[in-house]
């Protein structure tokens, strides 16, 4: 148990934590500021290496906004952030990954979804495949770590959680589920530093492509409701969603599960 | 024999009194530097203490009598006991002196005495009660040794026994008053007042003038500490300020925060200052605490820190979150000392050094540091309440007689409708104005009070790039907090601009007979002065004479003008909303509805907001601004040449 190893650090090394920050992107006005779910993972961080081996890494290009933003997450309390720098369409991935490599943390904890660049995207799984790290998403509570496991609380829908044993070294992801980020302080973000590392860069191909437009709120499926007393309808709008119709797949192929997951895309009419 | 003993006891006492105000001297200057005229201060100080701490020692009468005869009595006293009975000069006219000075000190003690028989709450016990036995000792003991020097009585009246007896009295009354004074004691108030006087931080208030505008820290100097995390990041002169003290317990009988049962007291809360910059606990303590906080557990000295992120230190963190930065502390206390400057410093520390802003306050702060309002809506949506009015946008105009501050009553629907009226107003008027609309940024206030300067001066600096593009002669603004801000904070950030006050505008627009009035037939008005406009700038008079310009006669509460009580709305306490027993609004309307009026008049829209969140049945709240416009007559101004007029003062603002 780390959380309260005060009286062993001596015997027991801290856990190595790290955290993988993004710029984020004020949703009504667009400004630069820390990501509030990279900051909720910074939040867990702080908690677990209360010993203090806690390290940020950020990777992306360098501007003073940028700059201002991840000092967001120096006012919580680390003392730097190592910035690899990244210029303007290069696939971020293989500089993390050596990063982490020679970092060798026990646990990395990143936001579920950022709000810029590709902080948004497979991100932590293309991680996690390519260091052969577990995985656990929408982390909402470490809450205890031992030598090769840790266990941990995943939120499930509807503020439903699954208590999972993970081995380590794990890539996790936060989300609205987790504790919120602690105030940023301005004398730490201050004082605190931006490392700037020199790290490989390699252009994302892939990026090339796409259009990037802002996320907007996805359209909520209307909950049709034949009620005929008030109470009916009451209770229609009280009771929780039933998933019905769901089925969960247990024991099956890679194969079987994708040709699952298609056939629900086609019905739902997402995929035509 | 007494010719031996006295002048060794008066100046042994003298020289251990210098040991004292040494080491006390030595105390004060753990603090940080602070500029002050020396010579300059010290010239000026018999006028600050004669003038102007009597002007508000005088606001209690009989008090202020009892101590011009004690303390009066004293100086004089002290004076010519060293001239007669040190130095032993052979005067009967200094010796007849002597006997007059301690005799008026006599009575003066025992005045003294007479109000500590059964002294008010907010006055502090413990070695005060002995103030006046120690008074008795010094003025009847110097009174009796200098009646045989005076010729009164032969020299060897009464033998050894007497004598012995005599100098034990006298030494008594020395060693309070003298030692007392350096060494810590209830006299100390003497020495270190006429210092903290002399080397006040706030020069300016003497002398008739007001200075209330919080002082910048200068954040690019990296080794500038930001707030104060301990007693010796104050500077040495406020050190030196919250040892001036002498418990009189003013400032907690005004202190609104105090009376709602919330953990503050302003007169503790500058007596664990005095703790710290000496180093123990607050167990000697012998006035009222903060509520719910048992006096003896809190500690620390002038390099430990003043509040711990967990457990106890020198002061918890919610007792400096209680504060509404009212002033009515620093208007009502008679050494002078500041209160909210000391408070909203250790604010800054827990701000910008703990991240540590209590309940809504870090919600607050993000959002004025991503949307520039702190509620964080929108900044494009700030004109959508004037999206009918049609209102001259300053970017279009560049230029126009008088800049409408909205403040962010904009974002807030009751303020809308003040907003509205006074439009409604200044059209009637024919007022040439403009407004910055969604160009204009929340004014900092809050931002400063809840400690965090950094995002107060972003916020300052782009307001002042804003204002300085375009021309006009004055600001004029519905919100105090605003007003007293852009008037007395941001000089410092290059931003000098005439600012007014809606109500001080309306009230001159009514002078020059600019509005067309009906008389008013609603029912009894009383008027609850903002603590920004009032305490903070001295403007009681203009919104009382706007209420009589539509035939309103106040009806005044018990606690109005400088002694108006906050309506709990300041400092970003209702963001902080640290409990007490009570809520300020309540009392607050307590004494409103005490008046029977049917009608609040308000001139802020904090004012608006927290008494109309006092359940009912309680008297209307309406703004000035709303109470004119109703009385407005259909026909714009009936203008005995008010056109002329107009076109007069285009005139000025074009050469200006
Ligand atoms: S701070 Fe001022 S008002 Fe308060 S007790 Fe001390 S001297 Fe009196
Ligand atoms: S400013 Fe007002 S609330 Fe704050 S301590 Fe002084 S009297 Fe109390």
């Amino acid at each position: 148990m780390q959380r309260d190893g005060n009286g062993n650090a001596a015997t027991e090394p801290s856990l190595k934590v790290a955290a993988l920050v993004s710029v984020g992107r004020h949703p009504v006005t667009g400004r630069a500021r820390r990501a509030e779910y990279d900051a909720r993972a910074v939040e867990i961080g702080l908690s677990l290496a209360k010993g203090g081996d806690l390290s940020l890494v950020h990777a992306g290009a360098s501007s003073p906004e940028t700059e201002a933003a991840l000092r967001g997450y120096l006012g919580m309390g680390p003392g730097a952030v190592d910035v690899l720098q990244q210029p303007e369409g290069s696939d971020v991935v293989p500089a993390l990954e050596s990063w982490l490599r020679a970092a060798g943390p026990r646990v990395v904890l990143c936001g579920a979804r950022g709000e810029t660049g590709e902080g948004s995207g497979l991100v932590p799984f293309i991680l996690a495949e390519r260091l052969g790290w577990s995985l656990v998403s929408g982390l909402a509570e470490i809450e205890s770590v031992d030598r090769d496991t840790m266990t941990v609380l995943q939120a499930l829908p509807r503020g439903q959680r699954r208590r999972l044993k993970v081995r380590l070294p794990a890539v996790v992801t936060v989300d609205a589920a987790a504790q919120p980020a602690r105030q940023s302080a301005f004398g730490p973000a201050q004082r605190g530093e931006l490392h700037r590392v020199a790290s490989e860069v390699v252009p994302d191909a892939a990026a090339r492509e796409w259009t990037v437009a802002p996320a907007r709120k996805r359209p909520k499926r209307l909950k049709i409701v034949k009620a005929a007393s008030a109470r009916d309808r009451f209770k229609a709008a009280a009771a929780k969603a039933e998933g019905s119709g769901g089925q969960v797949l247990t024991g099956v192929s890679a194969q079987q599960g994708a040709e699952a997951i298609l056939k629900l895309l086609r019905e739902e009419g997402v995929l035509r | 024999m007494l010719d031996v003993v006295l002048p060794i006891l008066i100046f042994a006492s003298l020289a251990l009194a210098l040991l004292g105000a040494i080491r006390r001297i030595r105390l004060w200057r753990q603090g940080r530097p602070s500029p002050v005229s020396v010579l300059g201060g010290l010239a000026a100080m018999p006028r600050r203490y004669l003038v102007d701490l009597h002007d508000v020692v005088a606001r209690d009468k009989v008090f202020a009598n009892t101590h011009v005869a004690t303390g009066g009595g004293f100086v004089a006293a002290a004076v010519l006991l060293i001239l007669v009975h040190g130095f032993q000069f052979e005067s009967r006219l200094l010796s007849w002196a002597l006997l007059a000075a301690t005799a008026v000190m006599f009575a003066g003690a025992l005045r003294v005495a007479a109000r500590r028989k059964n002294p008010p709450a907010r006055l502090s016990r413990g070695p005060w009660m002995r103030l006046p036995k120690s008074l008795f000792a010094f003025a009847s003991g110097v009174f009796l040794v200098t009646l045989p020097t005076a010729g009164v009585l032969p020299a060897s009246f009464g033998g050894w026994a007497l004598a012995a007896v005599l100098t034990l009295i006298v030494a008594w009354g020395i060693s309070e008053m003298f030692l007392g004074m350096t060494w810590g004691g209830p006299m100390k108030h003497a020495f270190a007042g006429a210092l903290h006087l002399a080397f006040h931080r706030r020069p300016e208030r003497f002398g008739g003038g007001r200075s209330t505008g919080l002082k910048p820290i200068d954040l690019k100097d990296a080794t500038a500490p930001l707030g104060v995390g301990k007693p010796a990041d104050f500077t040495w002169n406020q050190l030196l300020g919250f040892d001036a003290c002498v418990q009189c317990g003013r400032c907690e009988a005004m202190c609104p925060a105090f009376a709602a049962g919330q953990p503050l007291n302003p007169k503790k809360l500058i007596q664990d200052m005095v703790v710290g910059l000496a180093g123990g606990t607050d167990a000697a303590y012998a006035g009222s605490p903060y509520p719910g906080k048992p006096i003896g557990e809190h500690g620390g000295d002038a390099h430990s820190p003043i509040v711990l992120r967990e457990g106890r230190a020198l002061v918890d963190a919610d007792t400096l979150w209680s504060c509404t930065t009212c002033r009515a502390c620093v208007e009502e206390c008679p050494m002078m000392i500041e209160h909210v400057d000391a408070i909203v410093d250790m604010r800054r520390f827990l701000t910008m050094e703990h991240g540590n802003t209590p309940n809504k306050g870090r919600e607050v702060l993000e959002n004025l540091a991503t949307t520039d309002n702190p509620g964080g809506f929108d900044p494009a949506s700030r004109m959508n309440w004037a999206a009918d009015l049609d209102l001259p946008l300053m970017a279009k105009r560049g230029t126009a007689d008088v800049l409408l501050w909205m403040g962010d009553g904009a974002f807030d629907m009751r303020n809308q409708r003040t907003l509205r009226a006074l439009v409604k107003v200044l059209r009637a008027a024919q007022v040439d104005f403009a407004v910055l609309g969604n160009e204009e940024l929340d004014s900092g206030d809050v931002a400063r009070r809840l400690g965090d300067e950094a995002t107060f001066q972003t916020l300052a600096v782009r307001n002042a790039a804003t204002l300085a593009k375009y021309r006009f002669r004055e600001i004029v603004t519905c919100d105090p907090h605003s007003f007293h801000v852009l008037k007395n904070e941001y000089p410092a950030f290059g931003a000098s601009y005439a600012v007014t006050h809606h109500s001080t505008f309306i009230s001159k627009l009514m002078e020059k007979g600019r509005l067309a009035l009906g008389e008013w037939t609603g029912g009894r008005v009383t008027y609850h002065d903002p603590c920004y406009l009032g305490r903070y700038n001295g403007e009681y008079e203009a919104p009382r004479n706007a209420l009589k310009g539509i035939g309103i006669k106040v009806v005044e509460m018990e606690r109005s003008g400088f002694r108006s009580r906050c309506c709990g709305g300041g400092g970003g306490a209702p963001i902080t909303d640290i409990p007490g027993k009570r809520r300020i609004p309540d009392m607050r309307m307590e004494e409103i509805n005490s008046t029977k009026a049917d009608i609040v008049a308000v001139g802020c829209p904090q004012c608006t907001a927290m008494l109309e969140g006092v359940v009912g049945p309680r008297p209307e709240v309406l703004d000035i601004a709303e109470l004119v416009a109703a009385q407005l007559v259909a026909a714009p101004a009936p203008a005995r040449g008010a056109d002329k007029r107009v076109q007069v003062e285009r005139a000025v603002e074009v050469v200006a």
